[in-house]
């Protein structure tokens, strides 16, 4: 078998190219985009056909998803962490009509917030909509688990949560790959009518399935090939470990462990398996990436049953990614540095690039907003969040996808002025469309800037949604044309800015400033390959 | 075999470039390997840094614990010296001596030199110049990647072959002024090991 060197993130791509994949629908978010990039790159997906573009958001990606599936086919569904929650609805209906064709949903948490705005872990996702969950371990099994998964996803009828951490989405290793099967024929559920349309009579009758299915899940993770034990002499503990935190216990054993471990990468948990090691040790350690998520479940409110060590009593820190030194410090063994960091070493955040039209547009609102002592900038999630740094310091608020707009709305319901919105073109098409919506209906007096530079930039350039429509669909929305104010972000255009900014803020009604000028990252990319 | 190698420097100067060449030496040669990136916001010049893991084993974690690097590849002096409680007794650091300044307070690069100083096995050279007097600034991670050379755990030879592979589409002449950074590289450190 032919062995290649894969990100996390590729392994998973090829796997499902590999498992006769008919589409993935995604939007980009850091740890995850490389999958779908890896498809839209790849000469058999073309040749293949598979659906690979972008969609407007994770929501809309995942219904996408459930409608492929629901024709009979395989369909991939990916993103970050803190997407799952725009695509909850989809996500938890997805579990009580079950899928047709195969549908693993990849969900890439990010533990540390290296690139996100919190860590939260969706394996509870995966529990709260009760379907089977896979966490690999290393890239292979990412591959292993995606090729093997759709068929998993199709034999008991539910989708599968995958999930990864950026330390398996953003890491590289050798992976073996498997040969190349036929996509799905095109099949529609016989029952269809029966399980997708879940009005409450219907709904009822998939939610008694959905607990009856329980069963077949906890059965599949006791016999799945990837949850395993290791005895070993020490009982005096026993390791519990999920995911990629196999790989920091194995670390700090070279010559083979001394405590009985369990590796779990397949959920609902192996019940014959967690039995097992709590009967044979005296107390166990849990070992996981993200929140205490197997460990409360062993743990239980009152604390009746065995010792258990893990992020709650304080044995691996609770906040952060795992790293083979916590590790090392749980289990009781030295961690040794020879060197410290010398106090001269500052720190070095990220900043805006240079030449980046984010940073006239904000030197130009920065300058008006001076005019205004209680000015309020709502900001959202993109490379312009990087205005809350030196410095701009331009924004007050960074929440989730959108919420600039409606955060603005509710401060000027609220009394503030001038209150402004500033959302990339890539979050305005994602989030923020529907919440412009709500300013339209009141006339609300806020200034919404959407400042354009024609992609999705910080995850690396990626088509935006939007791209050439904005004052359409801001005109379509409802907002009056005269109110929607285009202009070029560029230094010798800094007094028309400021005379345009200034003009819709004194305005007492809704505005859109739309500052355009491409991302100089994808621009500079566009000159190299014409160059060639 | 096993070594354990933290790459350093500030987004946008290419450091996963350096680990794509060893990593297609360490391939070829049947070597296990893993290499954890840094992708998403702190690209956009932040700190970066990237973990490369090669052995004749297999290897477990995907990360460098405290204490266990082999080697400290930089190409900007303040950033080497933010890994140092990766760094080995008996490691190396090997570091471009040209500061890259895109903050405000970046400390003066003579207290820089003072605390690289006080390592004692360390290789600094300007791999810019150096890449220059070669034949282009663009091959200043190659410089870089030949001072590393004689710590990677890999024969010379096969890294020189992989740079041919990586870049033998671009054309004889780029792959020719490549393998000459490389030696330009490796010969600063050469002498400073022997010394």
């Amino acid at each position: 078998m032919e062995k290649h060197l894969f990100l996390g993130d590729e392994a998973i791509a090829q796997a499902a190219i590999d498992a006769g994949l008919s589409g993935v629908y995604a939007y980009p978010g850091t740890p995850s985009t490389e999958i779908t990039e890896y498809i839209q790159n790849s000469p058999l997906a073309s040749e293949r056909g598979i659906h690979s573009n972008w969609s407007a958001n994770e929501k809309t990606a995942l219904e996408t998803a459930l409608g492929m599936c629901y024709a009979g086919k395989r369909a991939l569904c990916c993103m970050k962490h803190v997407g799952l929650n725009v695509a909850a609805d989809c996500f938890m209906n997805a579990a009580m009509s079950g899928v047709n064709g195969g549908l693993i949903i990849v969900t890439a948490d990010d533990p540390s917030m290296h690139s996100s705005q919190n860590e939260q872990d969706n394996r509870f996702y995966g529990n709260f909509a009760m379907i089977p969950m896979l966490e690999p371990s290393n890239q292979q099994e990412a591959y292993d688990m995606v090729y093997d998964g759709f068929a998993l996803s199709e034999k008991l009828g539910y989708p599968i949560l995958l999930r990864i951490t950026t330390r398996m989405a953003h890491s590289r290793s050798g992976v073996e790959t498997r040969p190349l099967q036929p996509e799905n024929q095109m099949n529609c559920p016989e029952n269809g009518r029966q399980r997708f349309i879940l009005l409450p009579a219907l709904a009822r009758k998939r939610f008694t399935a959905l607990l009856a299915a329980q069963e077949d899940f906890v059965k599949a993770s006791e016999n799945s090939i990837y949850n395993r034990h290791f005895d070993a002499p020490n009982k005096k503990l026993g390791i519990i470990t999920t995911g990629i935190a196999f790989n920091y216990l194995s670390e700090n054993y070279p010559e083979g462990f001394e405590h009985p471990v369990l590796k779990i990468t397949q959920y609902p948990l192996p019940r014959k398996l967690v039995t097992k090691i709590v009967e044979e040790c005296d107390e166990i350690l849990v070992l996981e990436e993200g929140f205490p998520f197997v460990e409360e479940q062993l743990k239980g409110y009152l604390e009746l049953g065995v010792k258990i060590h893990g992020r709650l009593d304080g044995t691996i820190p609770r906040e952060g990614e795992l790293t083979p030194d916590c590790v090392a410090l749980a289990l009781g063994k030295e961690v040794k540095s020879f060197y410290s960091i010398p106090e001269i070493v500052e720190q070095r955040p990220p900043a805006l690039c240079q030449g980046c039209a984010h940073r006239d547009m904000y030197d130009a609102l920065n300058e008006v907003l001076k005019e205004y002592e209680k000015a309020k900038v709502f900001g959202d999630i993109g490379c312009y969040t990087l205005g809350a740094l030196p410095p701009f310091h331009a924004i007050d608020s960074c929440i989730d996808m959108g919420a600039s707009i409606t955060m603005a709305k509710g401060a000027s319901d609220a009394g503030i002025f001038p209150s402004v919105a500033v959302i990339g073109d890539s979050t305005f098409t994602h989030s923020g469309m529907t919440g412009l919506l709500d300013c339209v209906n009141e006339n609300s007096p806020i200034t919404i800037v959407i400042s354009d530079n024609e992609t999705t930039a910080m995850t690396g350039g990626q088509d935006s949604a939007g791209t050439g429509k904005l004052e359409a669909i801001c005109a379509g929305i409802g907002v009056d044309p005269t109110h929607i104010r285009s202009m070029v972000p560029l230094k010798k255009n800094f007094e028309e800015m400021k005379k345009i900014i200034r003009e819709e803020i004194e305005y007492q009604g809704l505005s859109v400033l739309i500052p355009r000028r491409e991302c100089i990252q994808t621009l500079t990319r566009k000159k190299k390959a014409a160059k060639k | 075999m096993k070594t354990d190698i933290i790459l350093s420097g500030v987004g946008g100067q290419g450091i996963l470039s350096i680990a794509a060449v060893i990593g297609e030496a360490a391939l070829k040669e049947g070597l296990f390997m893993k290499q954890a990136e840094v992708h998403g916001m702190s690209q956009r010049g932040g700190d970066v840094q990237s973990n490369l893991r090669i052995s004749d084993k297999p290897i477990a974690s995907d990360l460098i614990a405290k204490g266990k690097a082999d080697l400290i590849i930089s190409l900007e002096p303040m950033e080497s010296l933010r890994y140092l409680l990766y760094l080995k007794e008996d490691g190396w650091l090997v570091t471009n001596s040209r500061p890259f300044i895109n903050i405000p307070n970046y400390p003066e690069i003579e207290k820089i030199n003072e605390e690289l100083g006080k390592l004692p096995n360390k290789v600094t050279l300007d791999v810019e110049t150096i890449a220059k007097e070669v034949g282009s600034l663009r091959a200043a991670n190659i410089v870089m990647l030949g001072a590393a050379s004689p710590f990677i755990g890999i024969d010379y030879d096969k890294i020189e072959d992989g740079i041919r592979r990586i870049f033998s589409k671009k054309g004889d002449e780029i792959v020719q002024m490549n393998l000459n950074a490389l030696k330009a590289g490796y010969e600063v450190a050469n002498q400073i090991q022997k010394k």
